[in-house]
């Protein structure tokens, strides 16, 4: 494909033709922030934070949407630019609760990183706000439509990669508001908690639900790891506060991307669930009681062993498990083969 | 699955076969909702009505057990009508013309008596399977659990070559795995017949291969038991010591009350799960394992893709991660097993495994492996069979429709059909313990069609007592037309309402599958 | 040793410990604004309090001498309403910044409403429209933020000679302010910073970090001062990789963390260090290196041991 050349802020860049200006300024690593864009979804251009000046032209142009012409002089951070950036957040935060305080996404925020970077301390524009009721009626999703920007990214991905439909714009004007058709709550409408909105929302509006109340952003490491669940192998990341895991956000999963389902966004809380085994059990007249684990293990090892010398190994078999890693099948596997001498080894992937 | 995931929203037609994919493989059915806005095609084969089924532009509502009618009637009217990809049949395939003689009697109007999908669908749902540039087929459970469970493999294999839909991007035969480390399990020899990759126990290279890197004289040679042969033989006192690692077949597995008896006639029980299940209490020592946030290892996905677990806690209490119990018992029988990490594992893993042989924890950090993976800088396969069939030339299987073992009749006369719900996972031990999911989905409810309430005199969400020959449990109805009148349906994650003490353990006789798909059942009001 | 009993657990410590102490061997958090383990002790924010079986009133933990065979409850319901009611009277006269502070992600206030999860005051009243104090070049006074702790007041007073800043006016209009309520830059103050190290809350910022990075951006990495024998304990701010700013870490008895020590820094380790600043006659002139260092003198010193070698 032709390469485009063109000038953001000084530098020479070359991109493929139909790149956009965004693109190009991405390959210099320049900076241009975003909120209604997302590489992954089609553009509205609508929130106009990327807005950038282009020589020659009248008005900023939104630096998502616009493409790269030959030889075209841009500017990212001019005097114009800022103001217009400076505008738009503070039209934003004058219908915005003040709320970072202990809001979920506090570290985490779109609006609020703009907000710093460009030194809008608050909205001045005064005059209505919303004052919306919080929706706090499933397990999974809290929705606060006081803090949504109405970038349309949820709407998007629930449409585009969720295949849903399940919110959508409604009403007009300041009126305006993201809903369930009928503006219902999620879980009235066809709503199937995969949580994917809420991996794209840039701010505080859409919340996980348990991982949001137990940690701020800034408290959790990440450990990127495979879903326990179906054979898709999604990856997600655990979200750890003080040695426990709090919840489940969307990384560049390689099967996935950031789209997950209920059960791997949701469905972490077995981890600590007082229900785990925490101590081996031995049967003694009937009832299981706890044990040591050298009393546990010297116990398996000596049974196990009394019964392959009576009966032969034949009489020892073994059920693997398709929940287990590969390492602890392919060592059960050797367990059963080299130590127990026999080949009944199976799993319940029959099922 | 012989091609990748992400393959499937680039497919042109895609024929869904028992599967529940919305539900079941949520992810997996993204692809295909994104396949269908860019113009694909696509047929759903399920007695359900499923949200996919939905999505369709052809749902064929097949009547359960009749899979392999439908299949040879598609390659019937494919080849009738001349639609077959001659020339891969030609160069890739063998016995053909044993094929095509079994398919001739399978005239639509045939099979629509076995099936009751209207002739005339099978056949333009065979013009388009035929006549797609990239045709995949999706399958699960639906046609794996079944008597005949391995010939609908066969079947849809067959069609598949004879329209030289493998071994090219965008199509191929895709079983979607239930659960997430099934593929492994089977890589890793968790089989009786099997050591790791698929080699042969019977094979004399393979054992002397093994057992010198074991450190052992010789292994064992005749193949092993399967699930169900080792619960016969534990009531038949075959079987006297078992070691279960993170299963739970009381609540999984078929005809329950069976398993329950065999488990209990066996001198000694091991159990080692991360919760106190079904099968836990029975045992005679349970040893508490770490859960897959508290340790290292890795999973192998439906598309073959090797991919990292990474521990993120310590384990709770005591708990172990399962290969350090496995090392102690081994070493407390006198065998030296000692690794101080998973990545040793794997090592030896590939050091032993062909199609492992590349993969190690050093490349997996750089993202999953698709195996085959023989030598450290191979990149991995994505797409099997591209060129040649790994046996070399594909063979066709012909096989004929047989109905399921168990039919309806004036005592049972309705089929009872299990499956999966979307906030659910198997047995239900990890996802009864969110604080989220059964939260949100308290209960189990068993799917019955209008029809066959109004004549039962059935109330929405009224408790009723479902009995087969085998067992009974009570359940919650909700009267709903997902399913067609005859069929009802429930899932095998609640407890509460354990349903596979119902269900028939007669299994398919080559894979040991049993048929969980089918089996007749009545229902009773509860005075 | 007094044997008690916290939360249901049995605990050992020696005598004259304190409850806070007690709790703290056992792992047990309990929120403190006004204490400092390296200040004289007031109890006067009352955030800390327990419940002590027997005793009639909530008490402070952070003063209150552990006793033998005391039992104690540090999260009890009492214990809550008095936390949440004591964040609410804060918050009802604290402004809602939290979008654009310098110490939000590491603020005690802030951290205190999540935990206890108080988003807005019942009471509602009079705020302060304090002007915000920035007319030097090292520290941002934003007394609106301020929750009257009187950290900053106690660590002060450790410099030799100093006492800069007190308690001023009564009442709502309680302030903590230098001598005659002027601004910082026209006081005594040596702008060591310990104040700021110690400030629970963003009253107490450094400005050469204002508006360069979030508290969550940032991480610290500890350096010590070359400069003197004193050896004072300073961190390296870092974002990306890059340093963007010298900062003291909290005082330790007989550390002086002077000035000069933090700019020496600054010049050692950052790319563009901000430049040095001299007060003359009141007000703050930019300045070089050699000068705000004092190298002059130093270089005089060294030169008069300088010996002379020749040339040949
Ligand atoms: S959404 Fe962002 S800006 Fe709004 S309250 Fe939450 S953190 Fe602050
Ligand atoms: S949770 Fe999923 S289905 Fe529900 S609204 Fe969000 S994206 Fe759509
Ligand atoms: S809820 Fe979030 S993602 Fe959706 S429009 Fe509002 S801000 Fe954007
Ligand atoms: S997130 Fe959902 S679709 Fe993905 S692997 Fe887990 S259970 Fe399967
Ligand atoms: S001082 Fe703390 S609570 Fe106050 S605005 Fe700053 S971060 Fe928020």
């Amino acid at each position: 494909m032709a390469e485009v050349n063109l000038i953001i802020n000084d530098q020479k860049v070359a991109v493929p033709e139909g790149s956009t200006i965004l693109e190009a300024a991405q390959k210099l690593n320049i900076f241009i922030p975003t909120l209604c864009y997302d590489p992954e979804l089609s553009r509205p251009a609508s929130c106009r934070i990327c807005v950038v000046e282009v020589k020659g032209s009248k008005n900023l142009v939104p630096s998502c949407a616009a493409l790269v012409r030959e030889g075209m002089v841009v500017y990212t951070d001019s005097p114009p630019v800022i103001e217009a950036r400076k505008t738009i957040l503070d039209l934003l935060l004058s219908n915005h609760p003040e709320d970072c305080l202990t809001c979920g996404r506090n570290g985490d925020c779109r609006l609020q990183d703009y907000a710093y970077l460009y030194g809008v301390r608050r909205g001045t524009f005064g005059g209505e706000k919303h004052s919306y009721a919080l929706e706090d009626d499933n397990p999974f999703i809290v929705r606060d439509m006081n803090k949504c920007i109405l970038c349309g990214k949820c709407v998007r991905m629930c449409a585009e990669v969720q295949g849903k439909n399940v919110v959508d714009f409604a009403y007009r004007g300041f009126h305006t508001k993201i809903a369930p058709a009928m503006d219902t709550t999620l879980s009235q409408s066809d709503c199937v908690f995969c949580g994917n909105c809420v991996a794209v929302c840039p701010v505080g509006a859409l919340q996980e639900k348990g991982l949001r109340k137990s940690a701020r952003t800034w408290e959790v490491k990440k450990v990127r790891t495979t879903c326990p669940y179906c054979g898709t192998g999604c990856n997600f990341d655990l979200n750890v506060k003080d040695g426990k895991v709090v919840g489940v956000t969307s990384c560049a999963g390689e099967v996935n991307g950031r789209a997950l389902c209920v059960k791997g966004r949701f469905g972490y809380g077995f981890i600590h669930h007082p229900d785990r085994l925490t101590r081996p059990l031995i049967k003694k007249d009937g009832v299981l009681k706890e044990a040591s684990w050298e009393e546990a293990i010297n116990l398996v090892a000596a049974r196990m062993g009394a019964i392959k010398e009576k009966y032969g190994p034949d009489a020892l078999s073994v059920l693997a498990s398709a929940r287990c890693t590969n390492e602890e099948n392919y060592l059960l596997s050797k367990l059963t083969r080299a130590v127990f001498g026999t080949n009944n080894i199976d799993h319940c992937a029959r099922l | 699955m012989t091609n990748p995931i992400s393959d499937i929203a680039g497919a042109d037609f895609i024929l869904a076969i028992g599967t529940n994919t919305t539900e079941s493989h949520p992810i997996i059915s993204l692809q295909v909702k994104k396949a269908v806005r860019n113009g694909a095609t696509l047929v759903v084969v399920d007695p359900r009505k499923t949200e996919i089924a939905g999505l369709a532009h052809y749902h064929l509502p097949i009547k359960s057990g009749s899979d392999i009618a439908l299949l040879n009637s598609l390659a019937h009217v494919i080849i009738a009508e001349e639609l077959w990809n001659k020339e891969f049949v030609a160069s890739r395939t063998e016995d053909f013309d044993a094929f095509k003689e079994t398919v001739a009697r399978y005239t639509p109007e045939y099979a629509e008596k076995i099936t009751s999908v209207a002739a005339q669908t099978i056949r333009e749902v065979a013009r388009g399977y035929a006549g797609a540039k990239n045709a995949t087929i999706l399958y699960t459970m639906g046609v794996t659990q079944h008597i005949c469970g391995t010939h609908n493999v066969f079947a849809i294999a067959n069609l598949a070559m004879l329209c030289g839909q493998v071994g090219k991007p965008h199509s191929g035969v895709n079983p979607l795995r239930g659960q997430n480390n099934v593929q492994g399990a089977c890589d890793m020899g968790a089989l009786p017949n099997v050591l790791t990759g698929y080699q042969s126990v019977a094979a004399d290279e393979v054992r002397a291969k093994f057992a010198a890197a074991w450190g052992v004289k010789e292994l064992p040679a005749r193949p092993g038991l399967t699930v169900g042969e080792m619960m016969e033989a534990a009531e038949h006192g075959k079987v006297k010591g078992m070691y279960i690692m993170g299963e739970n077949p009381v609540l999984s597995d078929p005809d329950a009350g069976h398993v329950v008896r065999a488990l209990e006639k066996l001198e000694f029980l091991v159990v080692q799960d991360i919760f106190l299940t079904e099968t836990a209490r029975l045992a005679d020592v349970v040893l508490p394992a770490a859960s897959f946030a508290e340790k290292d290892g890795t999973f192998t996905n439906t598309e073959r893709r090797v991919q990292r677990v990474r521990k993120a806690v310590e384990p709770v209490g005591e708990a172990r991660a399962d290969w350090e119990i496995i090392c102690a018992v081994a070493r407390a029988m006198g065998y030296p097993m000692n690794y101080s990490t998973p990545a040793e594992i794997m090592a030896e893993i590939a050091r032993l495994t062909p199609s492992y042989g590349g993969i190690s924890y050093e490349r997996l950090e750089k993202g999953g492996l698709v195996w085959p993976c023989p030598v450290l800088d191979h990149p991995g396969t994505p797409v099997l069979h591209v060129g040649k069939f790994a046996r070399g030339l594909g063979k066709f299987h012909p096989v004929e429709y047989v109905p399921p073992a168990e039919q309806p009749d004036e005592q049972f006369p309705l089929v009872l059909s299990t499956g999966r719900r979307h906030f659910h996972y198997h047995t239900g031990t990890m996802t009864l313990r969110t604080g989220a999911l059964e939260v949100y989905y308290p209960e189990e409810y068993l799917e019955v069609n209008p029809a066959d309430a109004c004549v039962l005199n059935l109330e929405n969400w009224e408790k009723v007592r479902v009995v087969s020959r085998r067992g009974e449990v009570e359940v919650r109805v909700c009267i709903t037309d997902r399913v067609p009148a005859g069929l009802v349906f429930t899932s095998f994650h609640f407890p509460e309402v354990a349903i596979n003490k119902l269900t028939n353990p007669v299994r398919d006789a080559i894979a040991k599958i049993p048929e969980l798909k089918v089996c007749a059942v009545r229902i009773e009001k509860i005075a | 040793m007094s044997q008690l009993v916290i939360n249901g657990q049995t605990v050992e410590v020696p005598e004259g410990s304190t409850i806070l102490q007690a709790a703290e061997r056992l792992g047990i958090f309990i929120p403190t604004f006004c204490h400092d383990p390296g200040l004289p002790g007031v109890a006067s924010c009352r955030i800390c309090v327990v419940e002590v079986k027997g005793a009639k009133n909530l008490t402070p933990a952070c003063m209150t001498a552990a006793r033998d065979g005391m039992v104690v409850e540090t999260e009890s319901p009492a214990v809550i309403a008095a936390r949440r009611t004591i964040l609410e009277l804060i918050l009802a006269n604290h402004p809602q910044d939290c979008l654009t502070c310098e110490k939000n992600g590491d603020c005690r206030l802030q951290d205190y409403a999540f935990y206890y999860g108080v988003k807005s005051s019942r009471f509602e009243g009079e705020r302060h429209t304090y002007p915000i104090d920035d007319a030097n070049p090292y520290i941002v006074r934003d007394m609106n933020k301020c929750i009257l702790c009187g950290k900053c007041i106690r660590t002060c007073a450790q410099v030799e000679g100093r006492a800069v800043l007190d308690y001023a006016y009564r009442g709502f209009r309680t302030k903590i302010a230098p001598a005659m309520d002027t601004p910082l830059g026209e006081s005594d103050c040596v702008f060591c910073g310990r104040c700021v190290t110690v400030c629970p809350v963003g009253a107490l910022t450094f400005k050469s970090l204002a508006g360069k990075g979030r508290s969550w951006e940032i991480k610290k990495v500890p350096v010590k001062c070359p400069f003197c024998e004193a050896g004072c304990d300073f961190h390296l701010n870092l974002k990306n990789g890059r340093v963007i700013g010298v900062t003291p870490q909290p005082p330790k008895p007989g550390r002086p963390l002077c000035l000069k020590g933090r700019l020496a820094l600054e010049l050692l380790y950052m790319d563009e260090p901000p430049p040095p600043y001299r007060k003359e006659n009141g007000k703050f002139v930019a300045t070089g290196w050699a000068e705000a260092l004092d190298l002059e003198k130093l270089l005089a010193k060294i030169s008069q041991g300088r010996v002379d070698v020749g040339r040949s």
